[in-house]
C-alpha cells in the first residue's frame, strides 16, 4: 500500500466572539428557569408595589416604606432596598453562577471546545452573555417597580433623606440614578458568580457563591466594624444611593462603592479567567477544586478587601463607626427644618423658610456614661428652632434608632402639636405628619475634622 | 494509491502518572472507516481527543491531511466529531441545537434547509421541534452525528457512535457513515462492539494499555484469534463426547465457565478448524445428528481477548469509561 498525503486543509480559526456570544445567549434564553425568573422580575415588583401601596399597614422598616401610599416613586425605592440584601446576589447565582457549571453538568465542554476552538473566546462569550441576561433582569425590576408604583399611586412628591421635598422630575432622575448605582455591585457579584462557577464546577457551592458571599458580608455589615472596612465591601455599594437623596448629595460613599465594586468585578473576572484558561478539559474526572478556589480565588479577594480598607482609611481619614454626635445633630437639624416647612405648608400656616427656623439639634447617646458615638437605638435628641417674629424658641424631642450603615429613624417624642400624631389635618384631608417619624442619613465618610463632605 | 488522512508517529500522552498513550503509530487512509477498539483505559478516547485537537500529545507527531497539528484546538474545519457523548443542550430542540451550532460556525444564515436535511439523514426530522432533553440515548447519538456532519467534514471522529442505538438506528448510522466514506470522507470511530466494527470498518486498531497491539484489516484480525472454542449440540451427547475424544488435535473444554456450561447437552471443544472438520465427519459417520455448531466466542472477539490478554470472564469489551 502506497502512502501519500492529500492537500493541506486551511487551518481553522477560532469562532468569532459575536457568534460565541449569540450561541451562549441562545442557551441561556432557552432555559425555562431563566424565563420564569425574568417573568418574576417583570411582574413581582409591580404587583408588590401596587398591592402594598393600597394597604394601611406599610413596611415602615424599609426606607420609604411608610411613603408607599403617598407617592408612586416610594415603591421603587422600597424594592431597591430589597435588591441589595439578597435579590440581586440571588439573580447572579442563577445566571453567572451557573453559566460555566452547566457545561460540567451536561458534559459538553469538549463539544464546545471543538466547536469554538478558543477557551478565551468561550470565557468572554459566556461572561458577556451572563452580563447581558443579568442586566435584562435588572432592567425588568426597574421598569416593573416604577411602573407598578406610578400606575397605582401616581407621581407625587417625596421628602429626601434630608427632608427636602423632591418633585416628580427630581424623583425620576434620582430613582433612576439610584438604580444605576447598584449596577457596579451587581457586576461585582456576577464576577464572583463566574469565579465560583469556573472554580467549583458542578458543586452547589459554586452556584451559590454570590449568595454565600452576600450573607457573609451582610453579617459583617451588621456588626460595628470600622467605617473604612464597611465601605470597602461591595455589599455597601448597594445602599450608597442614599447619598443621592439629599441636597447637596452626600456622594463620598457612593464613589467609593463604585470604585470598590468595579475593582471587585475586574479582579474576580480576571481570577475566573485565569482559572478557566488553566483548566485541563481532557480531565473527565474534573469536578472543581475547592483548594484552587481558596488559593486562587478567595485569598486574592480577601487581600483586595485589606488593600481597599487601608486605601479608604488613608484617603478619608475616617475612623471608628463613622457615626458621631456632630454629624447626627447636623443631619437631624437639617431634616427637621425641611420637614417643618413641609408641615407648615400642609397646615396652611404662615410661610417660613429653613433659614428662618435656624434649627439646631443636641443629641446624647444613652446618658452621660456612654460616649456619644456609634449606632444604636438609644440616641435622644432635642431640636430647637425659632419662628420669625416669635421671642420664644420651640423644642421637639426625638428618639433616634441609628443603624450601623448610617441610616436613622427619628421617632417624635413630643410635643404633640409638632410630632405627637402620625397624621395631620389638611385642607385635602388627613395626611401623614412629616415630623412624626422620618428617615434620615449620615454620611459615614463625612469627616468634619478634615472639613470634607 | 491511497492518501493519508491521519498519520501518527510515536504519540505519547500521560495524565499525571497514568500513561494513556505510549508511542502510538497510526495511519488512517482517506475514505476509510477505521475502528478503534480496546479494553477500558486502553487510550481510545485520548487518541480520539488528540485527533479532534482537544489536547496535545506529550511526545510524537500527528498529521491530519498532511498538516502537522502543533497546538491544541488548532485543527482544521474539516475535522469534526465528538468524544464522551454528543454534547447537546437539553433545553434546545433538535433543530435549535443544530442551528445554533451552524450559526456558531457562521453557516446558519439562510441554511435551515441544510439542518433539516441532516436531521432527515439521521432519522430525526419528525422530532426536530422536540427538546433534546426528552430524547433517548440513541436519539442523542444520532443527533450528535448530525451535529458532527455540519459543514461536511473530511475527517469524522466519533466516540462510540452506536452506543444506545436500537438495531434500526444502528443501521441508519452505519448507512450514513458508509455513505460518507463512499463520498471520500474518512471516519475514525471507537466501539466496544466487535461485530459493529466488523460490519463497518475497513481496518481496525486494537489498543491495550496505551499501545497498539494490532492494526490492519478486519479479516486479518480474525486470523489472530488462534484456536477457538466451539460449542456443539448433538442428538447423542455421550456418543459425541466419545467421538471427540478420538478426534486428533481436538480437546474437550471442561471445568471452564462459559455459556455452554449451562447446558448439559452441549459439548465444548477446542482445536484447529481442520480437526473440527474431522469431528463433524466422524459424528456424521457415527450417525449422530449435529443440531448446533458455532464458536463460543466469535473470532473477532476471541482475537481481541487473545491480543489484549483479557480473561474470558471479563470478556465483555465494554465502553471505555475513562480517558
Amino acid at each position: 500500500m502506497t502512502v501519500s498525503t492529500v492537500e493541506a486543509p486551511v487551518q481553522r480559526r477560532p469562532v468569532a466572539l459575536r457568534r460565541g456570544y449569540r450561541f451562549e445567549l441562545t442557551k441561556l434564553v432557552s432555559q425555562w428557569r431563566l424565563r420564569l425568573v425574568f417573568l418574576a422580575c417583570l411582574l413581582a415588583p409591580a404587583v408588590y408595589t401596587a398591592v402594598i401601596s393600597r394597604q394601611t399597614s406599610l413596611p415602615a422598616d424599609a426606607l420609604y416604606g411608610r411613603w408607599m401610599n403617598q407617592s408612586g416613586w416610594a415603591g421603587s425605592l422600597v424594592i431597591l432596598v430589597f435588591m441589595g440584601t439578597l435579590v440581586l446576589p440571588l439573580l447572579t447565582c442563577v445566571v453567572a453562577g451557573d453559566v460555566f457549571a452547566v457545561e460540567d453538568r451536561l458534559g459538553t465542554w469538549r463539544h464546545l471546545l471543538v466547536a469554538v476552538r478558543s477557551p478565551r473566546r468561550i470565557f468572554l462569550s459566556k461572561a458577556l452573555a451572563a452580563l447581558t441576561v443579568t442586566m435584562a433582569l435588572l432592567a425588568a425590576l426597574v421598569v416593573s417597580s416604577i411602573a407598578g408604583g406610578l400606575i397605582s399611586i401616581g407621581s407625587h412628591p417625596l421628602p429626601g433623606l434630608d427632608g427636602h421635598v423632591m418633585e416628580s422630575g427630581e424623583l425620576a432622575r434620582t430613582v433612576l440614578l439610584a438604580w444605576l448605582s447598584i449596577v457596579p455591585p451587581t457586576l461585582a457579584f456576577s464576577a464572583v458568580g463566574l469565579l465560583g462557577s469556573v472554580a467549583l464546577g458542578r458543586s452547589p457551592l459554586g452556584l451559590l457563591m454570590p449568595i454565600v458571599l452576600a450573607l457573609v458580608l451582610e453579617g459583617v455589615q451588621l456588626m460595628p466594624v470600622p467605617v473604612a472596612l464597611r465601605v470597602a465591601l461591595p455589599m455597601n455599594a448597594f445602599i450608597t444611593y442614599r447619598g443621592l437623596l439629599t441636597t447637596p448629595g452626600q456622594l463620598g460613599s457612593l464613589w467609593v462603592g463604585l470604585v470598590v465594586s468595579l475593582t471587585w468585578a475586574a479582579l474576580a473576572t480576571f481570577l475566573a479567567y485565569r482559572l478557566f484558561m488553566r483548566r485541563d478539559f481532557t480531565d473527565l474526572a474534573y469536578d472543581g477544586s475547592g483548594r484552587r478556589f481558596v488559593v486562587a480565588g478567595l485569598v486574592p479577594l480577601a487581600a483586595l478587601v485589606a488593600v481597599t480598607t487601608a486605601a479608604v482609611a488613608a484617603a478619608t481619614g475616617a475612623t471608628g463607626s463613622g457615626i458621631e454626635r456632630s454629624k447626627l445633630e447636623a443631619a437631624l437639624a437639617t431634616s427637621f427644618s425641611h420637614l417643618y416647612v413641609l408641615q407648615t405648608e400642609e397646615l396652611h400656616r404662615p410661610a417660613v423658610t429653613e433659614a428662618q427656623l435656624q434649627a439646631t439639634a443636641r443629641c446624647d447617646k444613652a446618658g452621660d456614661r456612654v460616649v456619644d458615638t456609634g449606632p444604636g437605638a438609644d440616641w435622644r435628641c432635642v431640636v430647637t428652632w425659632t419662628l420669625p417674629g416669635a421671642t420664644a424658641t420651640g423644642t421637639a424631642i426625638y428618639q433616634l434608632d441609628v443603624a450601623a450603615d448610617g441610616r436613622y429613624v427619628a421617632d417624635g417624642d413630643g410635643p404633640k402639636e409638632v410630632n405627637g400624631f402620625f397624621q395631620i389635618h389638611t385642607s385635602r384631608g388627613d395626611a401623614p405628619n412629616p415630623l412624626w417619624q422620618f428617615d434620615g442619613f449620615v454620611d459615614l465618610l463625612d469627616n468634619p475634622s478634615k472639613g470634607t463632605q | 494509491m491511497q492518501p493519508t488522512a491521519v498519520r501518527a508517529r510515536g504519540l505519547t500522552k500521560a495524565f499525571g502518572d497514568v500513561i494513556a498513550l505510549d508511542g502510538v503509530d497510526l495511519d488512517v487512509f482517506a475514505g476509510q472507516i477505521h475502528g478503534l477498539v480496546g479494553p477500558n483505559g486502553a487510550g481510545k478516547t485520548t487518541l480520539l481527543g488528540l485527533l479532534l485537537g482537544l489536547a496535545m500529545a506529550d511526545d510524537g507527531t500527528l498529521e491530519i491531511f498532511g498538516t502537522r497539528v502543533d497546538r491544541a484546538l488548532a485543527g482544521s474545519w474539516n475535522v469534526a466529531g465528538f468524544v464522551d457523548g454528543p454534547g447537546l443542550y437539553p433545553t434546545l430542540t433538535a433543530r435549535q441545537n443544530l442551528a445554533a451550532l451552524a450559526s456558531l460556525r457562521g453557516e446558519a444564515e439562510g441554511r435551515s434547509a441544510d439542518v433539516d436535511e441532516l436531521l432527515d439523514r439521521v432519522g430525526l426530522l419528525e422530532v426536530a421541534a422536540d427538546p433534546v432533553g426528552g430524547f433517548s440515548l440513541g436519539m442523542r447519538q444520532r443527533l450528535g452525528l448530525a451535529a458532527a456532519l455540519l459543514g461536511e467534514p473530511r475527517l469524522l471522529v466519533l466516540d462510540e457512535p452506536a452506543n444506545g442505538l436500537d438495531p434500526a438506528g444502528k443501521r441508519q448510522v452505519h448507512r450514513v457513515l458508509t455513505d460518507l466514506a463512499d463520498a471520500g470522507a474518512t471516519v475514525v470511530l471507537s466501539s466496544h462492539r466487535m461485530d459493529d466494527l466488523a460490519a463497518l470498518c475497513d481496518e481496525v486498531t486494537l489498543l491495550s494499555a496505551g499501545r497498539i497491539v494490532f492494526s490492519g484489516p478486519v479479516r486479518k484480525l480474525a486470523a489472530e484469534s488462534g484456536e477457538l472454542d466451539y460449542r456443539l449440540v448433538t442428538s447423542d451427547p455421550e456418543g459425541a463426547r466419545r467421538v471427540a475424544d478420538d478426534t486428533p488435535a481436538l480437546s474437550q473444554v471442561a471445568g471452564r465457565r462459559s455459556p455452554a456450561q449451562a447446558d448439559d447437552q452441549a459439548l465444548v471443544v477446542r482445536g484447529p478448524e481442520e480437526s473440527l472438520d474431522g469431528l463433524v465427519a466422524r459424528l456424521v459417520a457415527a450417525d449422530i445428528a449435529i443440531r448446533e455448531l458455532g464458536p463460543v466466542v466469535p473470532p473477532l472477539e476471541a482475537a481481541f481477548l487473545a491480543l489484549t490478554g483479557t480473561d474470558i470472564d471479563s470478556s465483555t469489551v465494554d465502553e471505555e469509561s475513562t480517558r
